[in-house]
């Protein structure tokens, strides 16, 4: 399989901190990747630097073979990016289908934008409450939303951070097969995530950062097994 | 009916269906035929009126839908106006002249709003900051203007005139044959209504098309609106440079309505109204702000007549009223109760026919 999304020697200084501090990442097409780590070990800068909110201090990033570390990230978004982002960043006052519409329009129109919008409505079942203003969704259906809109541009690679923050046990796992169902689609996804039982739900390969670094990588089970892992998230190294 | 035409209802404007439209047409034709039936001065009045319909309805859209708060239109404004008066009274009104003065004068303000808004949005200010630089502008402008009473400050035969202002340009003037046509008076309250009555239902369009989508998108969460793909920049720019010519083409209007501009046109006092009569009605809405603005325009005119500057006082109190207890505009906030009431009363009455059966 070829690499869609590829990071080299990514470095990211805040000041006198090494936020990300030479990350080597390399995402195969129609990969289903899980990136772990403790707070602040770097995750959610990393997917800032790969969309362009941040620019890099060293390194580069290519995606679908093309060097985007110079792109704005509007244009990256165009070329087959999509994310949402840690904190839902949705329209809250506006409507759920407006916000569906404003994601969907780019790329559609008319007929096939109204087809488009009762898929996704049905995908994260939130029909009911369409005309709803989305400030009025419980957390986790707000999640859905963004995770929705962020689908709608029927993007190559999808970057989920944390997208079961704050769910319940039965929204996270309703989330974990959304989350396969739409990798099995074709979509290469990458998630950020802490909820280890999500991880295993959805997780073929596992990516631990640390201190802005790549500390492990492997699959679930090789990753649990090194010890090293465990005490870090216990806070020991 | 085509696709565009539908746009005129949509979800980023209050008021649709028939009734609405019905209710539209009727307002526009009284007032067309009103010069038929009031005096010179009644017209004269209400053409005032309309006259500062265009720089609100231009900072509704800059303000109220995409989020950019602008404290400065009056300079696009009074750009418009010393644009108009510099070039006709150099140029005076042969032939096409004075409209060749007119698209002059709202050529200008689109380039200083491509230039400031060039240098605002890709440079980074946000928030309160643009308000601010525009702010600046516009007292800058007052300020320059203001000190150039010298003799030496003319531009061919237009004096600028400093503080006193700027007199005696020509209206417009259409050639046609022997008698051309002048627009004064009544003739001139019907171009400023039908350029009314044309921006408002262009804005319609504009606000409810994917276009409009993607500026409360901005408005609303700009982040959000550039990782769907949107230039957040560049929309920016565009709505800050329509909404600008807007208050270009209330400037020129102004000026040829008195015949007259003057430096306090884009003064302090000035650069807070168009703020007070978007704000009131309610900047997310244009029909909000259109009704808003001809009447506080109206009632200023009102009190101006009985108690001179109180008026602005007022208008001050009227805004404190308006941001403390209805934030949203007063219009706005009013359609709003009365929508939420029916929809209730919808819902209650639904309940009746389904609980019959069981009782």
């Amino acid at each position: 399989m070829a690499t869609i999304l590829q990071t080299r020697g990514l470095k990211k200084y805040f000041g006198g901190l090494r936020a990300i501090n030479g990350v080597d990442l390399a995402i195969e097409e129609g990969e289903l990747r899980c990136l772990i780590g403790p707070n602040g070990a770097g995750k959610s800068t990393l997917f800032k630097l790969i969309l362009g909110s941040y620019r890099p201090s060293e390194g580069a990033i290519l995606f679908k073979g093309e060097d985007i570390t110079k792109l704005q990230p509007h244009l990256r978004v165009q070329r087959g990016m999509s994310i949402k982002f840690q904190v839902p960043g949705i329209f809250l006052q506006l409507p759920v289908e407006q916000n569906l519409r404003i994601a969907l329009q780019r790329a559609h129109r008319g007929a096939a934008l109204d087809q488009a919008l009762e898929r996704l409505l049905e995908l994260i079942d939130l029909g009911h409450r369409r005309s709803e203003l989305a400030a009025n969704l419980s957390h986790g259906q707000q999640q859905w939303l963004e995770i929705a809109m962020a689908v709608a541009l029927q993007p190559a690679v999808l970057l989920l951070d944390e997208p079961t923050a704050g769910m319940s046990h039965e929204e996270t796992f309703k989330t974990g097969e959304l989350v396969k169902k739409l990798n099995a689609s074709g979509m290469t996804i990458v998630v950020i995530e802490h909820d280890m039982a999500f991880v295993r739900q959805i997780a073929k390969r596992v990516t631990v950062l640390h201190f802005g670094e790549v500390f492990d990588d492997g699959s679930l089970d090789e990753i649990v097994r090194n010890e090293d892992v465990v005490r870090i998230y216990l806070g020991k190294v | 009916m085509p696709r565009w035409l539908a746009l005129l209802d949509g979800p980023q404007t209050l008021g649709h269906g028939r009734a609405f439209w019905f209710v539209f047409a009727l307002i526009v034709l009284v007032a067309a035929l009103l010069p038929t039936f009031v005096d010179a001065f009644a017209i004269t009045n209400l053409t005032y009126f309309l006259v500062w319909v265009f720089m609100a309805l231009g900072l509704s859209l800059i303000w109220g839908y995409a989020g950019i708060l602008s404290f400065g239109q009056t300079a696009f404004f009074g750009l418009a106006g010393y644009t108009y008066g510099v070039i006709s009274i150099n140029l005076g009104d042969a032939g096409l002249w004075t409209w060749f003065a007119l698209l002059m004068s709202l050529v200008l303000p689109a380039v200083l709003a491509i230039f400031v808004g060039y240098f605002m949005f890709y440079g980074g200010v946000r928030d309160v900051f643009v308000g601010i630089v525009t702010l600046s502008i516009t007292l800058v402008f007052e300020t320059f203007m203001a000190q150039t009473a010298g003799p030496e400050w003319t531009i061919g035969s237009a004096r600028l005139n400093g503080f006193n202002g700027m007199s005696n340009m020509p209206p417009l003037t259409f050639p046609w044959g022997e008698n051309p046509i002048i627009f004064d008076g009544p003739s001139f309250f019907w171009l400023v209504l039908a350029l009314a009555v044309l921006v408002y239902v262009g804005l319609r369009i504009v606000v409810n098309s994917r276009f409009g989508n993607v500026l409360v998108a901005i408005r609303e969460n700009p982040d959000r609106a550039e990782m769907l793909g949107y230039n957040v920049r560049l929309y920016q720019l565009f709505v800050f440079v329509i909404g600008s010519v807007l208050a270009g083409v209330s400037g020129v209007l102004y000026t040829l309505w008195g015949s007259y501009i003057t430096p306090s046109s884009m003064g302090l006092t000035a650069a807070a109204l168009p703020i007070i009569w978007v704000a009131a009605g309610g900047r997310k809405d244009i029909t909000a702000t259109l009704l808003a603005t001809v009447l506080l325009t109206w009632l200023s005119q009102q009190l101006a007549v009985k108690g001179s500057q109180y008026a602005l006082i007022w208008m001050g109190v009227i805004l404190l009223v308006v941001v403390l207890f209805a934030p949203e505009g007063l219009f706005v906030t009013v359609w709003k109760k009365l929508r939420d009431r029916r929809r209730l009363q919808q819902v209650a009455a639904a309940r009746k026919t389904v609980s019959l059966p069981s009782a």
